[in-house]
């Protein structure tokens, strides 16, 4: 029986071979935050706009065909609504502020050794352990 | 036509790895960032394994003088850090923390958890939507501007 780790390395590697076709084939950056705002029109620069929509379908697509092939995934999601729309309220600003999220920063700007994302990676790594933390002592979950 | 595949093959290739990799569980990734709980590593493995692949294109997109498919690289060239970035992260941070969830995760689980992933995703538009508003009556890039408020 594979160990967890294992699919979290392959599935890295394929989120790795995504980027880098994006980098390689069409000079892009797979920065899911920015590529998402361009999708519905929530960004004034970056990829034209029927290139990020179409990566953005590409996203579920590809989680539904391996979900298929896997025979299903499980999925816990936080059983409150509130805490679904905080959440993604925040993430949502947060993103656009920060000019990216785990894929932009974390694995595109990371890999370049880019100061500016190797800076956000640590800083929203350190604030999601906070948030988890707190949200722990305060009995939150 | 051909931008658009090599688009649609990328984004496919991401959600499928997300979903192979665990990252689609909204609970893994909050156990791997509840240090004080179960702690679960498996996403350090998503990282490591994602940065090697893209550790490579890096190195050859340095000898290349265009992509594969399209006339010129279109890559970030912004240095230094401002108020934006870090506060930006932070903020990100926070609600990667509350719900487990950041943007490629929560898009690509639309077609696996429909109704939960909606909502996420519609009020991250609405996240990005009031950035926008608030940036488009202020002098646009205002932040990028000032120089480094956190120094170089």
């Amino acid at each position: 029986m594979p160990e967890a780790w294992m699919f979290g390395l392959l599935g890295g590697l394929m989120i790795g071979c995504a980027s880098a076709l994006m980098l390689l084939g069409l000079g892009r950056i797979a920065g899911i935050s920015g590529l998402g705002a361009r999708a519905v029109g929530l960004a004034d620069a970056g990829a034209p706009q029927s290139l990020a929509i179409f990566f953005i379908v590409g996203l579920p697509l590809g989680a539904f065909l391996m979900a298929r092939a896997l025979g299903g995934v499980s999925l816990h999601f936080p059983p409150n609504i509130a805490t679904l729309i905080i959440a993604g309220l925040v993430v949502g600003f947060g993103t656009r502020l920060g000019s990216g999220c785990t894929s932009g920063h974390g694995v595109c700007g990371m890999s370049r050794f880019s100061r500016r994302s190797i800076s956000a990676t640590l800083v929203f790594m350190a604030s999601g352990f906070a948030t988890v933390a707190l949200m722990r002592l305060l009995g939150i979950s | 036509m051909k931008q658009l595949t090599f688009a649609l093959l990328a984004g496919a290739l991401f959600g499928a790895g997300l979903a192979l990799s665990g990252m689609s569980d909204p609970a893994k990734v909050r156990g791997f960032l509840d240090i004080f709980g179960t702690w679960n590593p498996t996403l350090m493995f998503v990282m490591g394994g994602a940065l090697i692949p893209m550790g490579l294109a890096w190195r050859i997109q340095a000898k290349l003088r265009a992509p594969l498919a399209a006339p010129r690289f279109s890559l970030p060239d912004t240095t230094g850090l401002d108020a934006r970035l870090i506060g930006g992260a932070a903020l990100f941070g926070v609600g990667w923390g509350i719900a487990g969830l950041c943007p490629g995760p929560a898009i690509a689980d639309l077609a696996l958890a429909p109704r939960e992933a909606a909502i996420f995703v519609l009020a991250m538009l609405a996240g990005m939507l009031v950035f926008k508003i608030i940036t488009s009556r202020s002098t646009p890039m205002e932040g990028a501007k000032t120089p480094g408020v956190m120094g170089k």
